[in-house]
């Protein structure tokens, strides 16, 4: 599903960030990608949407068999490429479901399925929101706006039931987040695991991987993958902090 | 777009040809500007001595005044003697065929939806309507008729209805009001003319006649509404498609009167040529557009879509005179490329407990000028006025440019006026957001700005709404990369 090999990034301002990551995802896997503050996580989810503001300097992403640094943000996405935002932005005057019907389209547009009309797009929300125990109140808002944060992440993962991608990539969608939306989350990634679909899921914490079981565990750190490993990475990591990566970097 | 809108915007031409300028069709004033000019226009609309004498006085006035320099805009002078000031429709001047109009003209009619054969017509190709629109127009007219309400082109109310004329006429924006005012006032083509008689709610949007009117009317349309005691009017002005046009300069006038308890509804929908990307061409859009709330209770409310034009220069406002009367204005300027707009409203309150609201949003693209001009004047008399003013402003790039200049003048420390006012870039953060969500650039773009825009555009009617959300959408193309 998604290759990376060797990938260098740097910022703008010519601040290497991303030294030379190597990492495999398959379909049906979902893998987490763990690191202290600055080790890059963030960098990496917005280099695979294709964010701007980063230059790529060395190595390559394949998704699929494409060459996905070379599609645009909007063509990953309707690719199937997903990224779940650390900080949802706010349109504001834009209504929320409006936001994810032209957005849906977009995505349908592109596997050649048909649009839906309004109709047929309200009973797929209706039958979404209710798998996720979502209530309906999001709904007729402005994109976001005034949301609190927990609202801002069940939204996130409520456009990704919706758009049904085959990447999805969650960036620290788990911070900041009470129990019960937790469980959300949670209960959202759970529900599209599939053979046909993967998941990166970037978290600080191991809280997230008790409620969502990872196939692989990495950790990141200055730039590097610097281990692997199956979940008990995670509860080593929760119990020693991120201080010993020192020693192994 | 109903069908029913097509119909009677078709039946624009055929009003034309059996209207009340057949017999002058072959006419032409020579070009130039004096009392003659204005004699032989008056001649030509077989007008009454009075108003040969207002136009006259009208003219007068203009020789001793000077455009306007104070708003925010680079003019190009103008030779106003080089012009003609009244001619014939020139149909045989235009494109023969389809095959002879700008494509990018086409592709834009093409994105709006307009079918083949509306296209045509907005091009400037003299199309036989296909629409039995005798029978459309006689409908309509038979219905509003029956309610006492007069509508019709501005020429034949002074035929028809020459007390009610010549009661209102200049009694909002005299002749001598401002430059562009006295010009129009002086050498006025043709346009609208509504009455609304007394605790009559009229029964539909008077958009179809308008547009019937609007293609006639050319260079210096004249406006006049007036709703009478207790009476509700909407009223539609405009094309949603841009208009080919040879005329550089519209200066146009439009006055309403609103009486005791009367209510008066005012939308625009401006896309005339802007120019190409290099500011060549475009029209100039000079109007003088105000409203009196006569009557106690009264209310006017204006609202206004700009996108076309390579130069705006548009105040809509209200006289508050009548105790607690109520202006409202809602408006969305953009400007892309060279496009420069000057627009905003005058809020004059006279009456006690009058109250005004102003939303404005400008959005400057490319290499665009986008200013709001507003003053708000509460006089002394006008106990307990209160105004809410908020004007936004969305950049697009890093050349462009916005401009907001208020002008506050209170005489009455009962007064609450209150002035909001941000400008902001459009946030790569959003656009990435929308980017990452599958929409386009364009797409992204588009329902951003929509979103910024929406408090003036659901103040529109339903049907007009849709068509400003895609022009706003065109107006916009190419300025994101």
């Amino acid at each position: 599903m998604l290759e990376i090999k060797n990938l260098h990034a740097r910022l703008k301002d010519g601040r290497e960030i991303l030294k030379g990551i190597d990492l495999t995802v398959n379909a049906g896997e979902v893998h987490a990608i763990m690191g202290p503050n600055g080790s890059g996580k963030s960098t990496l989810a917005g280099v695979l949407a294709g964010r701007d503001g980063y230059e790529i300097t060395e190595g390559s992403v394949t998704y699929q068999g494409k060459d996905l640094l070379d599609l645009s943000a909007d063509e990953r996405a309707r690719e199937g490429v997903f990224l779940a935002f650390q900080y949802p932005v706010e349109i504001p005057g834009v209504n929320n479901m409006y936001f994810l019907r032209a957005a849906l389209n977009a995505v349908r547009r592109q596997r050649g399925e048909p649009e839906l009309d309004a109709g047929q797009f309200l009973k797929a929300v209706r039958a979404k929101l209710k798998l996720l125990d979502i209530g309906e109140d999001l709904l007729q808002r402005a994109v976001n706006v005034g949301f609190s944060g927990g609202e801002k992440k069940r939204n996130e993962i409520f456009q990704m039931a919706m758009l049904e991608p085959k990447l999805a990539i969650l960036d620290e969608t788990d911070s900041g987040l009470d129990i019960d939306a937790l469980r959300v989350v949670a209960h959202g990634v759970n529900n599209m695991r599939s053979p046909e679909r993967a998941a990166v899921m970037i978290t600080h914490y191991q809280r997230l991987l008790d409620y969502v079981e990872p196939d692989v565990v990495h950790v990141l750190s200055h730039g590097r993958i610097v281990r692997s490993g199956d979940k008990s990475l995670a509860a080593e990591l929760e119990c020693k902090g991120y201080a010993f990566l020192d020693d192994v970097a | 777009m109903t069908t029913d809108t097509l119909d009677v915007r078709s039946l624009a031409n055929q009003a034309y040809k059996y209207g009340f300028v057949t017999d002058i069709e072959a006419d032409e004033a020579p070009p130039g500007l004096d009392e003659s000019t204005v004699a032989f226009i008056s001649a030509k609309k077989g007008e009454p001595e009075w108003l040969l004498e207002w136009r006259l006085k009208a003219f007068r006035a203009w020789l001793k005044m000077t455009p306007p320099d104070w708003a925010k805009l680079k003019i190009a002078p103008i030779d106003y003697q080089a012009s003609t000031y009244y001619s014939a429709p020139k149909k045989k001047d235009g494109p023969k065929s389809l095959d002879e109009v700008d494509p990018e003209l086409l592709a834009t009619y093409e994105k709006l939806g307009i079918p083949l054969g509306e296209r045509a017509r907005l091009a400037g190709i003299a199309v036989d309507a296909v629409f039995d629109s005798v029978s459309v127009a006689t409908t309509f007219r038979a219905q509003l008729a029956e309610l006492g309400i007069i509508f019709c082109s501005f020429g034949e109310a002074v035929r028809e209805h020459p007390d009610l004329v010549r009661q209102y006429l200049g009694s909002v924006v005299p002749q001598g009001d401002n430059f562009f005012a006295a010009l129009n006032s002086a050498v006025f083509s043709d346009g609208s003319f509504a009455y609304i008689p007394p605790g009559v709610h009229c029964p539909m949007e008077l958009s179809t006649y308008f547009r019937i009117n609007a293609a006639n009317s050319g260079q210096f349309e004249r406006t006049l509404l007036i709703a009478d005691k207790g009476a509700r009017v909407s009223y539609l002005e405009g094309c949603t498609a841009p208009q080919r046009d040879e005329n550089q300069l519209h200066a146009a006038v439009v006055e309403l009167v609103a009486l005791e308890d009367a209510n008066i509804k005012y939308s625009t929908v401006q896309n005339w040529y802007p120019g190409d990307a290099e500011g060549r061409g475009g029209i100039y859009n000079f109007v003088t557009k105000r409203g009196a709330c006569r009557g106690a209770n009264s209310k006017i409310s204006w609202t206004q879509v700009e996108t076309g034009s390579a130069i705006t220069w548009k105040y809509p406002s209200c006289i508050l005179e009548g105790d607690n009367s109520i202006g409202e204005f809602y408006s969305v300027a953009i400007t892309n490329n060279l496009q420069q707009a000057d627009t905003g409203t005058k809020m004059i309150h006279l009456g006690r407990n009058t109250s005004s609201t102003i939303i404005s949003k400008g959005i400057s693209a490319g290499r665009g000028q986008n200013t709001y001009r507003g003053l708000v004047k509460i006089m002394p008399k006008a106990q307990g006025a209160r105004n809410y003013t908020q004007c936004d402003s969305l950049l697009i790039g890093d050349k462009c440019g916005a401009h907001t200049v208020p002008y506050i003048e209170v005489r009455n420390p009962s007064a609450r006026v209150e002035h909001e006012a941000t400008t902001s870039k459009i946030s790569e953060d959003q656009m990435f957001y929308c980017l990452q969500r599958g929409l386009t650039s364009e797409d992204a773009l588009s329902l951003i700005v929509n979103g910024f825009c929406k408090e003036v555009l659901k103040e529109l009617p339903m049907e007009f709404a849709v068509e400003a959300q895609k022009l706003l959408a065109v107006s916009l193309e190419g300025s994101v990369g």
